[in-house]
């Protein structure tokens, strides 16, 4: 047993929070929520050089895939710099394609792999929004067994996080591909994303922390720093505990999926409502910490700020991952 | 990455898992904090000893089986799985004995191990005192330099297992005037019986005296059962705490045998409409397995050669927590039931309410978190 990322894992998390730090999210955020997608596909496209949408598309297919522990490392990196854009559901479209075959994985699959096909999805169960479908080249919906192109964005509907915006497709497109396979293959990519929403909460919690503990030594009041407060440390150190321990559950899911392990649906519900919680928490931890400040725009925190909860619930509310759990 | 288990640790789970169900006892021993209960707990550990299974992770020579870090995961899985009791020795087996490996001499090992591992010597430790309980360095028991050893006076508190047990193990200042409370302490070992020593039981809040106060008037203690260099105590009893003890004072086997349980009493006796209750269920296994995974990669880095320090507060913190979480959820999902006193859940819950207060206090947990991993500066406590 060696459950510890590699070198060469570890250096590709290192690599791309180094090309997501230089690149600066924040102003990427700014435009994309402003509904100008220019920066973000840029950078979407810096992503795909670096390999990261290839994780999720099968080597058949252009990819180098399914590689679900670099592709948790690639997803705490995305979430720790909110990259927007619909980065769950393009990787879980890989294996929703992959799974489906035929012509409509020869179509999209590579696209996705080399960051060319931005996509979005709508899957059974969890609900009827399309992340950021305006900005996808695809929005996949499947039904039962169908899977259908949908014929167009659809409806915005505003959401907590402004750099997330959600779409309803209209009902209807063409079909793409239908059979069981088609059913099974959108059950494993709802987990994929799930998977994925995971690591991005995971991340987006770890920069939640790291900005607040940078805060809080340098803010004072009462002429020292705030966070020598016993009050302010220890809430720190719960918020670094809830993290410390999703990690583990996130990698272990990684490992359950690679090793097609019956449990990974399981496993994959721990993770996601453990690093939806901690991303959560500290998001909490990090507005009160930062007092009235915390509380506006003016900070680039507030990206982070706005997106913990919606990352907590979307692909698998905390509820129905816990029933996951139990359910085996 | 990965999680394989390697042939070699799967054979000594299998053989355990063998052992154990034909040894463990069909029905619960009495409370080891009772007199009967201690005595049937170390017979017992005399038990395991037999089958070499009362320290697999110590030398071959002293009763173990070298099995590593790996290894004993493993044993422990097994080991709470199949309902066996509760361990008498814990306090020596995961304390005394790795600062023994680590600081002691061949002799001394040869003296203490054995006799450790097969229950004859159930050792006790003896760290607070009455002005010493998170402030530790601020302790006041002294041991004074006499012909051939030294002279201990003074008064320990919480002394866990002190009421029953042989031996106690602390440390105590040698030196007043060291030019900070952390220096001049030393570590050593001393018997329960000897002359000098007077033991009186403490009541723990279910009136079982779990724990004692042990006050000393000049107890001699020879020269060879000092631990390390006179004066280094404080270095040493920490060297223990920061390493092994984070993994081992509570294993991730014991977590996931009690969430096991209590998602079968779920299945059994769960109001299925109650939600917030199953959440709470969903959450002692997930929290069992996040246990497992975390200390599954502490391990793995302590195997590569790293040290783990304190991290080791941010294992203490979640299964302090975790272990109460876990037992008010069974108590709830029992309903009256639950306040019979003599239930496994009962009994297990005020056992777990004193998990963030002993070890070092969670607040001092969250202190050392705070400042040496998250780097925030000192502060008043």
């Amino acid at each position: 047993m060696r459950f510890l990322l590699d070198d060469e894992q570890r250096e590709f998390g290192r690599s791309l929070d180094a090309m997501l730090t230089a690149a600066g999210t924040p102003s990427v955020l700014r435009a994309w929520a402003a509904g100008d997608h220019g920066p973000g596909r840029v950078l979407w496209g810096r992503l795909a050089d670096a390999g990261v949408f290839a994780l999720a598309v099968p080597e058949a297919y252009g990819g180098l895939g399914p590689l679900p522990v670099e592709l948790a490392v690639a997803c705490v990196e995305l979430g720790r710099h909110a990259v927007p854009g619909p980065v769950a559901e393009t990787l879980a479209a890989g294996v929703l394609l992959g799974g489906a075959g035929g012509a409509v994985a020869e179509e999209w699959l590579p696209g996705i792999a080399s960051g060319t096909a931005v996509v979005s999805l709508v899957l059974d169960g969890h609900g009827p929004y399309a992340l950021d479908a305006d900005a996808a080249d695809a929005v996949f919906t499947v039904t039962g067994d169908e899977l259908r192109l949908a014929p167009g964005p659809g409806e915005l509907s505003a959401s907590a996080d402004p750099a997330r915006r959600r779409f309803r497709p209209p009902a209807g497109g063409e079909v793409m591909a239908a059979g069981p396979r088609v059913g099974e293959s959108a059950r494993a990519a709802a987990d994929r994303a799930t998977f994925a929403t995971a690591a991005l909460a995971l991340g987006c919690g770890e920069e939640l922390l790291r900005a607040t503990v940078a805060y809080v030594k340098q803010r004072t009041q009462f002429g020292v720093p705030v966070g020598s407060f016993q009050a302010v440390k220890h809430r720190l150190a719960d918020t670094l505990l809830g993290l410390e321990f999703a990690r583990p559950l996130l990698y272990g899911a990684a490992v359950e999926l690679a090793g097609r392990s019956p449990g990974a649906g399981a496993a994959v519900a721990a993770a996601k409502v453990t690093a939806g919680e901690a991303g959560y928490a500290a998001a909490r931890t990090a507005l009160q910490s930062h007092g009235a400040v915390g509380y506006t725009q003016e900070l680039d925190l507030a990206w982070w700020l706005r997106r913990a909860r919606p990352l907590r619930d979307a692909w698998g509310t905390p509820s129905a991952c816990r029933a996951r759990v139990l359910a085996g | 990455m990965d999680l394989a288990r390697t042939a070699r640790t799967e054979a000594l789970r299998a053989e355990a898992r063998a052992w154990l169900r034909d040894h463990v006892p069909a029905r619960p021993l009495p409370s080891l904090e009772t007199g009967e209960g201690f005595a049937a707990h170390r017979e017992w550990e005399a038990l395991l000893h037999t089958g070499r299974w009362s320290a697999v992770s110590w030398p071959k020579e002293y009763g173990g089986r070298g099995a590593d870090l790996f290894g004993w995961l493993a044993f422990e899985e097994e080991y709470w799985a199949a309902g066996a009791p509760g361990r008498v020795s814990q306090n020596g087996i995961s304390l005394l004995a790795p600062t023994l490996l680590a600081h002691g001499t061949a002799e001394q090992r040869a003296r203490v191990l054995p006799s450790m591992a097969s229950g004859e010597v159930i050792w006790a430790q003896a760290w607070s005192e009455p002005e010493a309980g998170s402030d530790l360095a601020a302790l006041r028991s002294r041991a004074v330099r006499a012909e051939g050893g030294w002279l201990l006076s003074g008064q320990k508190t919480w002394s866990s297992r002190a009421a029953f047990a042989d031996r106690a193990f602390g440390v105590f200042r040698t030196d007043p005037g060291a030019a900070k409370p952390h220096h001049g302490l030393t570590y050593l070992m001393f018997g329960l019986r000897a002359e000098g020593v007077t033991v009186r039981p403490i009541r723990r809040l279910d009136g079982k005296p779990a724990f004692a106060e042990i006050f000393l008037d000049e107890v001699f203690v020879p020269d060879e059962d000092v631990i390390g260099e006179p004066g280094q105590g404080w270095r040493i009893a920490m060297s223990a705490t920061g390493d092994e003890r984070g993994l081992t004072l509570r294993s991730p086997g014991r977590f996931l045998a009690a969430a096991g349980r209590l998602a079968e009493l779920w299945r059994e006796a769960g109001d299925p409409a109650d939600t917030a209750l199953r959440d709470r269920v969903a959450d002692a296994v997930i929290g069992a397995r996040a246990y497992q995974l975390f200390t599954a990669a502490s391990a793995s880095r302590f195997a590569a050669g790293a040290s783990l320090g304190p991290e080791s507060s941010l294992n203490k913190v979640f299964w302090s927590h975790y272990d109460i979480a876990l037992h008010e959820t069974a108590l709830d999902l029992l309903g009256p039931d639950a306040e019979a006193a003599d239930g496994a859940w009962a009994q297990g819950y005020v056992f777990a309410l004193a998990g963030p207060i002993y070890a070092g206090t969670n607040e001092i947990q969250r202190d050392i978190i705070a400042e040496r991993l998250l780097g925030l500066p000192k502060g008043r406590r």
